[in-house]
C-alpha cells in the first residue's frame, strides 16, 4: 500500500477517509486534525497555558507531544491512583516523557493525599471502581487547573471514546449527560476550568499509530480495573460496525455534535444553564449542583468507614 | 513466524508467508482494533509476513 500524499510506503490505511499515509504524512495528518479541532471549537490559543491530563497511555502522551511540538504552552498533570504495578509503570512513562521535553509535571498522589488507593477507596464506599475513579480524576483535573491558573484543561479523549460514551448514553437514554458530550466545555462559573478534547477528530487506531511512528514510549497494558468495562464492549461493537461500514463512528459522533450545535441556538447556553445550577461546594468550594460535591461526599463516606473499622 | 499478542501478553507461532489481513482473520481480530508491528515498523493489511518475522499485534482500545 502506497501513501496517498507521496510516493513512500504507507504505514496505516484509514478506510474512513479512503486514504493511507506514510510515517511523515500520518504525523502531518494527526497534527492537522488537532489544529482543526482546536480552531473550530475555539479551544485555546498559543498564548494560553494548557494543562494536559496524562495517564501514561497513547492518547494523552500523543496529545501532549503534538501540542508541545507545535509551540503551545503545555504542562502535564498525572493523578496517581495507586493501582499497584500498573500505576508505577504508567507514572514512570509520564516522568520520562516530560523530563525528555522539559515539560512541567504536576502529580496528585491519591494514597498520600486521600489515604487510600482507588481500589481500597471504591471498596470502602461501595462504589464501582471505574465510577469512583472518574469522579476523583475529574475533581483533581479541575482543581489543579483552577488553583494553578491554567487557561484550559485538555484531555486525550478520542473519537472512539466519545462515540462509545455517546452510544452508552443513548442506549440508556441518559439525555442529561448529552449536553456535556461536546469537545469544548466553557469555564461557565467561578471555580470551573474550561475543558477541551483536541483528539475528538482522531480514531484510537490513528493515535496509536502516531505514537508508534513517533517512538512515544507509552503503557500498552490496559488498566486492570477496566477488564469487563462496558465502555470496552461499546468500542468493540462500534469497531465491528466500522469494519463493515467505514466512517460509522465519525458519522455517529460528529452527526450528534452537528445536531447539538443546531439545537443550541434555540436553548439557553451551557454557561447560562451552569450558572443557574452550580454553586460552590460547602466543604471544598468546587462547583456543584448539591450542597456538598460528589467528591467530598465520597471522601466523607470513606473517612466514616475508616473510623468504623479502626 | 512469532506473533506477540497483548491483553494478556502471549506468543503464538503462525506459518508464513501470510498477508496481514489473513493473519488478523485467523486470529479473529478486527483490523480497526489493532496495529500490526514488524520489528519497529507498522505494516498495512496488504503486506506479506514471512516465517522469519517477529510480529507484535498491539491493541489500540483502552478503557477511556
Amino acid at each position: 500500500m502506497r501513501c496517498r500524499k507521496c510516493p513512500n510506503k504507507a504505514v496505516l490505511g484509514i478506510p474512513r477517509h479512503h486514504t493511507a499515509f506514510c510515517k511523515r504524512c500520518l504525523t502531518e495528518f494527526v497534527n492537522d486534525q488537532v489544529e482543526r479541532a482546536v480552531a473550530e471549537e475555539k479551544m485555546f490559543a498559543k498564548t494560553d497555558r494548557v494543562l494536559v491530563a496524562v495517564s501514561g497511555g497513547k492518547d494523552s502522551l500523543s496529545l501532549l507531544d503534538v501540542l508541545h511540538r507545535r509551540g503551545y504552552q503545555t504542562a502535564a498533570l498525572y493523578v496517581d491512583l495507586g493501582i499497584g504495578e500498573y500505576s508505577r509503570q504508567s507514572k514512570a512513562k509520564v516522568e520520562q516523557f516530560v523530563a525528555a521535553r522539559g515539560i512541567t509535571l504536576h502529580v496528585h498522589e491519591l494514597k498520600e493525599e486521600e489515604g487510600a488507593g482507588i481500589n481500597d477507596l471504591a471498596d470502602l464506599i461501595h462504589r464501582p471502581t471505574c465510577s469512583a475513579c472518574g469522579t476523583i480524576k475529574r475533581y483533581h483535573f479541575n482543581r489543579t487547573a483552577v488553583e494553578h491558573g491554567y487557561d484550559v484543561l485538555a484531555t486525550g479523549h478520542n473519537l472512539d471514546d466519545e462515540a462509545s460514551r455517546l452510544l452508552g448514553n443513548v442506549l440508556h437514554w441518559q439525555t442529561e449527560y448529552l449536553d456535556k458530550q461536546g469537545p469544548s466545555l466553557p469555564a461557565s462559573v467561578e471555580g470551573f476550568a474550561k475543558k477541551v478534547k483536541p483528539l475528538y477528530r482522531l480514531a484510537e487506531r490513528e493515535i496509536a499509530a502516531y505514537a508508534v511512528v513517533n517512538k512515544i514510549d507509552y503503557i500498552v497494558e490496559e488498566c486492570p480495573n477496566a477488564k469487563g468495562a462496558k465502555m470496552l464492549l461499546y468500542k468493540e461493537i462500534l469497531n465491528r460496525l466500522e469494519d463493515e461500514s467505514p466512517g460509522t463512528k465519525q458519522a455517529f459522533y460528529w452527526g450528534f455534535l452537528a445536531r447539538q450545535k443546531a439545537e443550541a441556538q434555540a436553548r439557553p447556553s451551557m454557561a447560562e444553564s451552569d450558572r443557574a445550577l452550580l454553586h460552590p461546594c460547602a466543604k471544598c468550594g468546587q462547583p456543584t449542583t448539591a450542597e456538598v460535591c460528589t467528591y467530598c461526599k465520597m471522601m466523607g463516606r470513606m473517612m466514616a468507614k475508616t473510623h468504623q473499622r479502626a | 513466524m512469532k506473533v506477540l499478542l497483548n491483553h494478556p501478553a502471549r506468543e503464538v507461532e503462525v506459518k508464513g508467508p501470510k498477508r496481514v489481513r489473513d493473519l488478523l482473520k485467523e486470529l479473529s481480530l478486527l483490523p480497526e482494533s489493532v496495529l500490526v508491528v514488524r520489528g519497529d515498523d507498522l505494516v498495512t493489511e496488504d503486506d506479506t509476513l514471512n516465517d522469519e518475522d517477529h510480529i507484535e499485534i498491539r491493541p489500540v482500545i483502552s478503557g477511556g
